[in-house]
């Protein structure tokens, strides 16, 4: 098995880990009218990354949600960060 | 067909010392110009360029294919072939593909070996008997045959099957699609690449399409590894690789990017005559006619290009097989490997315009997209030489996202692609 790093727990089973989806999506605000196209890029447009690749996780097991970018044609993960920022004191 | 294969033919040749076949199609260079350029020979765009010289006379069309013809998907799938969809656009995509199997060795004289030998598919409880028997009436409703069977008669389909009431999952009954069955993947693409080739096609294998020619916002061709290729008009069939080009040509697709792993067995003796499948199990299961049990289950978790499985989905799949039939459990496997397929989020495929002016789409068959290679074809081609949607691939629109009239068969006939 592939062992993904969880920011919070360190490496763990691939199968503690679910894929949420592409990172960077904005929802529209919907305070003014959203188009039906500009719904449909957000839902539904992917880019589908050959290669490196930002994508959101959640680690099923602690339940946080956290930056993965990987290669998704080696599979090799490349970095993984925390969603969370830091509060500033 | 200058070269038709027959009994007769069979026997001249057999005397001859097979030394007269002749080559089944011819390996062009490029032309300069086409007036259709579909990229990618596999299953869907070979189909789609036999059906374009067949039905709507173009012949000046090239077919472009990276690797080998049928070396994609269409040669990595477990060939089952069935039209047992829940949504009356579904059933009518997918019922148009099975009556064009049915006739598909005669029309293309080459043997793709449909065997209909029927399609199961499995309730283990009292609620999955009920959901099965509303999938029967919707499918009979649409047109397609199906048959709600019970216990006995499954067991008189598939004995091999796990009939014990302490099972994992007892077998309540299930759906039975008898004129489903299972083809020969690699036939289906050589029959159509053979046919497509005597009609004046141009297959052009070891060729990369690297970029689309888009001047003034329209496309006028394709830049390739051997050269720029202009067309008039340009379909991409390249299934799993489909937000590849989308990015290269500056448009969108609604599709995720998968491996599929199947499996193949030592060859046994004769088990099963049918296609079972288990969806709470997680793996169905034929036998091809040399005797390997050919063993399919669900996408990998993750999203990939790697077109290799993960050990999750292995163990998933060779699990669920050995308790959905024991007797199996010591039977070794030959071969593993996987497919990348193009997942969309209404596990429905997409025919259409790319919204780039003269760049075509079919794509989006995710797990299932071997049964509806005629149809595919035939839709396709009809798109590409009128210009308009037939009235089956008219609902496949990907401008369905932006309306919102998804075709959800994801959740309608329980298929997890
Ligand atoms: C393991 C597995 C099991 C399956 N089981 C079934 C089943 O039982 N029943 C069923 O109906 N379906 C099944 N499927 C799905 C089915 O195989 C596919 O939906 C179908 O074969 C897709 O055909 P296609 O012609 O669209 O794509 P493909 O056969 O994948 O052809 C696409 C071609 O495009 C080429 N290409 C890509 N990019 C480029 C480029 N830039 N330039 C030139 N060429 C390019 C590729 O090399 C490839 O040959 C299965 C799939 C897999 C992987
Ligand atoms: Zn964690």
């Amino acid at each position: 098995m592939q062992r993904f790093p969880c920011p919070f727990c360190g490496l763990r089973d691939e199968r503690e880990f679910h894929y949420a989806g592409e990172l960077g999506k904005t929802r529209p605000a919907t305070f003014t009218k959203v188009s039906d196209k500009e719904w449909r890029d957000y839902l539904y447009a992917y880019r589908n990354e050959k290669g490196a690749a930002e994508e959101v996780w959640v680690h099923l097991t602690c339940r946080e949600m956290f930056v993965m970018c990987r290669d998704t044609v080696t599979m090799e993960v490349i970095e993984t960060r925390a969603l969370r920022k830091e509060v500033s004191s | 067909m200058a070269n038709t294969y027959s009994a007769l033919r069979l026997l001249r040749e057999a005397m001859r010392g097979h030394k007269g076949w002749g080559q089944a199609w011819r390996s062009p260079k490029p032309k300069s110009e086409y007036d259709v350029l579909i990229i990618g020979a596999g299953g869907h765009g070979l189909a789609t360029a036999y059906y374009l010289a067949k039905k709507h006379g173009v012949t000046r069309v090239a077919v472009i294919e990276k690797g080998w013809l049928g070396g994609g998907n269409t040669g990595r799938n477990t060939t089952a072939i069935r039209s047992n969809y829940y949504y009356p656009e579904s059933a009518a995509l997918y019922d148009f593909s099975v009556r064009l199997y049915e006739g598909l060795s005669r029309e293309l004289n080459y043997n793709v070996m449909f065997s209909q030998r029927g399609m199961l598919v499995l309730s283990h409880s009292e609620p999955e008997m009920e959901l099965a028997a509303r999938t029967v009436n919707a499918m009979l409703i649409n047109g397609t045959d199906a048959e709600l069977v019970g216990p006995e008669r499954v067991r008189e389909l598939a004995p091999i099957l796990n009939f014990r009431p302490d099972a994992r999952f007892p077998i309540h009954g299930g759906v039975f699609q008898a004129r489903g069955g299972t083809g020969r993947h690699d036939a289906v693409a050589w029959g159509y690449a053979r046919a497509a080739d005597a009609l004046g096609v141009d297959i052009i294998q070891q060729c990369e399409v690297t970029n689309f020619l888009i001047e003034g916002g329209v496309c006028k061709g394709v830049e390739t590894t051997h050269g720029t290729i202009r067309a008039g008009k340009v379909g991409a069939a390249v299934a799993g690789h489909s937000s590849v080009l989308a990015k290269l040509g500056g448009y969108k697709v609604p599709i995720h990017s998968y491996a599929l792993q199947a499996f193949v067995s030592e060859p046994l003796k004769p088990v099963i005559d049918t296609v079972a499948f288990s969806p709470a199990y997680g793996a169905y299961f034929s036998q091809s006619d040399k005797g390997g049990l050919v063993i399919g289950g669900g996408l990998d978790r993750v999203p990939s290009y790697g077109q290799r499985g993960n050990l999750p989905m292995q163990e998933n799949v060779i699990g669920g097989l050995v308790e959905f039939a024991p007797a199996l459990a010591k039977v070794k496997l030959l071969r593993h490997w996987g497919g990348i397929v193009d997942v969309t989020p209404d596990s429905s495929p997409l025919i259409g315009p790319s919204g780039v002016d003269g760049i075509y789409l079919n794509c989006g068959w995710g797990t299932g997209g071997f049964k509806a290679i005629p149809a595919g074809g035939y839709l396709f081609a009809h798109l590409l030489a009128t210009g308009s949607h037939h009235e089956i691939s008219r609902p496949f629109d990907p401008d369905r996202f932006r309306t919102g009239f998804l075709i959800d068969e994801g959740a309608a006939s329980g298929i997890a692609h």
